[in-house]
């Protein structure tokens, strides 16, 4: 059950110039309950774009191309918090791809790779790059994974990502067909540690 | 060749195999299912996959259930369908279940030590971040997300790329009134909410030591909020008495050999760690948080931050958004800030010692402001009432409830109303964390009682006399 490989994205990009977003705030809690079914976008940075009675904000995410947003900029620890990988489907579900920032909650970026998301990582200098060129509105981007560049306008910034997200990322593979692969050297390596910790047998 | 960390003797211990580009494949000793956990079985169902190991899992009802009754007829059909397929998962699959009934109930990070199924050396995970509890006692634990849990319910394994070491030892001693929330506080707001990012954390030094083995699960519960991997304390007499004779505990032959393994988890003398951060106890305040990351946390005794004296521009915007969430003002006395309700409770700061020390705050005093005290574990609950705790409680006017995550995450409706200001000890201050519109001020179970009898917030020295 192989995702969709990741290799180019171009997209319109949306700035999101805070800190902490957190993923209390990406889904909040009161939404996690719901199947996923109907899909969990709506959920998506629900008190960010909506007030008390369910009415529009003037939030960037309710653009008129909202929909189709693919690329996020962030600022420092976001997904940071709890391990509900409910915001990583508020964020796909939604349309997002690529999230860009110069630090993400180590969950949140695992989580995201699960879901076929990049958590792309720059530095802090290259973040307000991006931010700054974008002036607060969606501009095109283009990122590419294989030369773990971004590009905006003349623009090019370069992006870190875990050489075997990257792999899992462009292949489209998943870590339980991987794994199960492995199953005779696991029971192996649980043979002997049985010998070793007899407590735990 | 350099000695090994606590750390690296446990990760070891877990490795299978690595890959070409260096993840390892990792052992899962236990794994620890909440009503969550719907998002992973769900995954298996759609693949045909069974668990693999179903001894090595336990379930426990902790995020949505109800405090007001251990009956499900009252509550929302959604919250119920969640806590039911907790009970229909683990049934399907031969899991042992903790259910709302079981005298044992409780939050899974509370239940886990109590039950003796956390031991040092172990390497523990569930879909719940604040798994780094688990490390107090020498094992290694983590938070993981959905597609982990389904991997590890299909595998019993995992893979992880090896976090860096880093080491927080905190030397001297504490002064009174200061807790081990107030240490995770203070090196979480001098580090930053990401400063442990990428690392593992090893507590160490006299003050850690000299902690009970409570308070250490309190410790490292909040590794995470610092963005660390995990937060272990290596095994010492105090764990080994503590994990002795519980109901998940090795016992006889199996225990003696236990025993001898978990006294040689500790750092090496020449172990090396790629960080290292020291801090003096007695320089440690009672600290409550006035902002919306654990990171905006000052000494009790502070004011309020300026964002006009920030240290640039990003850092000013960055306070102010945080200010006007909480309807602070710049300047403004930390203890001038009034509140609307407490909360004690959550898997930081809800264990018997923790209600202990906010009782004997609250003994023949009445509260200013209402506020509920949900144990951490139903055994929690029924010690806290042998003591006659919950009877200091509701003469000081709190309301004494059943244990769960309650209001610390608000998912079963326990919730803080839009506007309202609660001081709690639970483990987050985010936008929203305890109800859409909530401010959430983070301190220890002392502190939150003494906020309760004043009805602002309180340097708990002032109560010492």
């Amino acid at each position: 059950m192989d995702m969709k490989p990741f290799t180019q994205l171009s997209s319109l990009a949306c700035p999101l110039p805070l800190e902490n977003v957190d993923t209390d705030q990406l889904i909040p809690a009161r939404f996690m309950k719901e199947s996923r079914a109907n899909g969990y976008g709506g959920f998506l940075l629900y008190d960010m774009r909506f007030d008390s009675n369910g009415s529009e904000k003037d939030f960037i995410l309710n653009h008129p191309d909202g929909p189709t947003f693919e690329i996020l900029v962030s600022r420092r620890n976001f997904g940071a918090g709890s391990s509900r990988e409910a915001a990583v489907y508020a964020l796909v579900d939604f349309g997002f791809r690529c999230v860009i920032a110069p630090s993400f909650g180590d969950i949140f970026a695992s989580n995201s790779v699960n879901n076929g998301l990049l958590p792309a990582l720059v530095s802090e200098q290259d973040c307000e790059r991006l931010l700054e060129i974008m002036d607060a509105e969606p501009r095109q981007m283009e990122v590419d994974l294989s030369a773990q560049t971004i590009t905006v306008a003349s623009t090019i910034v370069s992006f870190e990502i875990n050489p075997t997200w990257k792999l899992k990322l462009l292949n489209g593979w998943d870590d339980i067909d991987l794994t199960l692969a492995e199953t005779s050297k696991i029971e192996k390596f649980r043979e002997n540690y049985q010998k070793h910790y007899p407590w735990l047998g | 060749m350099a000695g090994k960390t606590l750390f690296d003797k446990i990760w070891q211990a877990h490795e299978i195999c690595q890959n070409d580009e260096g993840q390892s494949l990792l052992w899962v000793d236990r794994h620890l299912a909440h009503e969550g956990s719907f998002h992973a079985f769900n995954k298996l169902a759609e693949r045909g996959l069974s668990v693999r190991h179903p001894e090595c899992t336990i379930g426990i009802a902790d995020h949505y259930v109800p405090t007001t009754s251990r009956n499900l007829i009252a509550v929302q059909p959604k919250i119920r369908h969640v806590i039911e397929q907790l009970v229909e998962n683990t049934r399907k699959h031969g899991i042992k279940l903790i259910g709302l009934d079981d005298p044992r109930q409780g939050i899974v990070h509370v239940v886990g030590p109590e039950q003796g199924i956390t031991q040092p050396g172990l390497l523990m995970v569930c879909g719940d971040s604040h798994t780094s509890t688990h490390g107090a006692l020498g094992a290694l634990a983590f938070g993981i997300g959905a597609s982990e849990v389904a991997h590890v319910l299909a595998t019993q394994t995992l893979w992880q790329t090896k976090p860096k070491r880093m080491r927080i030892t905190i030397n001297g001693q504490l002064a009174p009134g200061v807790t081990a929330k107030d240490i995770a506080l203070a090196w979480i707001s001098r580090l930053g909410a990401d400063g442990a990012r990428g690392y593992a954390i090893e507590y160490a030094g006299s003050v850690i030591r000299d902690l009970s083995v409570e308070a250490r699960l309190t410790l490292c519960n909040l590794s995470i909020e610092g963005g660390g991997r995990c937060g272990m304390i290596a095994p010492d007499e105090k764990t080994i008495e503590y994990v002795t004779g519980r109901p998940y505990s090795p016992r006889g032959e199996a225990l003696t050999q236990a025993t001898a393994y978990w006294k040689t988890l500790y750092s090496d003398d020449d172990a090396e760690f790629d960080r290292e951060v020291i801090l003096d106890g007695e320089e440690i305040a009672p600290i409550v948080t006035w902002g919306v990351s654990p990171e905006e946390a000052l000494p009790i005794d502070a004011c309020v931050p300026d964002p006009s004296s920030a240290s640039s521009a990003s850092k000013s915007r960055q306070i102010q958004d945080s200010l006007d969430y909480m309807g602070l003002i710049p300047g403004q006395k930390l203890t001038d800030i009034t509140i609307d309700r407490i909360f004690i409770g959550s898997c930081t700061n809800a264990r018997i010692e923790d209600l202990r020390a906010a009782a004997d705050v609250l003994k023949g005093k009445t509260c200013k402001v209402p506020g509920i005290v949900s144990p951490g574990s139903t055994v929690v609950k029924a010690q806290a009432e042998a003591e006659g705790l919950d009877q200091v409680f509701l003469d000081a006017g709190l309301e004494w409830r059943e244990s769960g995550c309650s209001m610390c995450v608000a998912m079963n409706g326990d919730l803080v109303a839009s506007g309202e200001r609660c001081a709690s000890t639970t483990n987050r201050n985010f936008k929203g964390r305890q109800g859409p519109g909530a401010r959430t001020h983070l301190m220890s179970p002392a502190m939150a009682a003494a906020a309760a009898l004043t009805g602002h917030l309180t340097d708990i020295r002032d109560l010492l006399g």
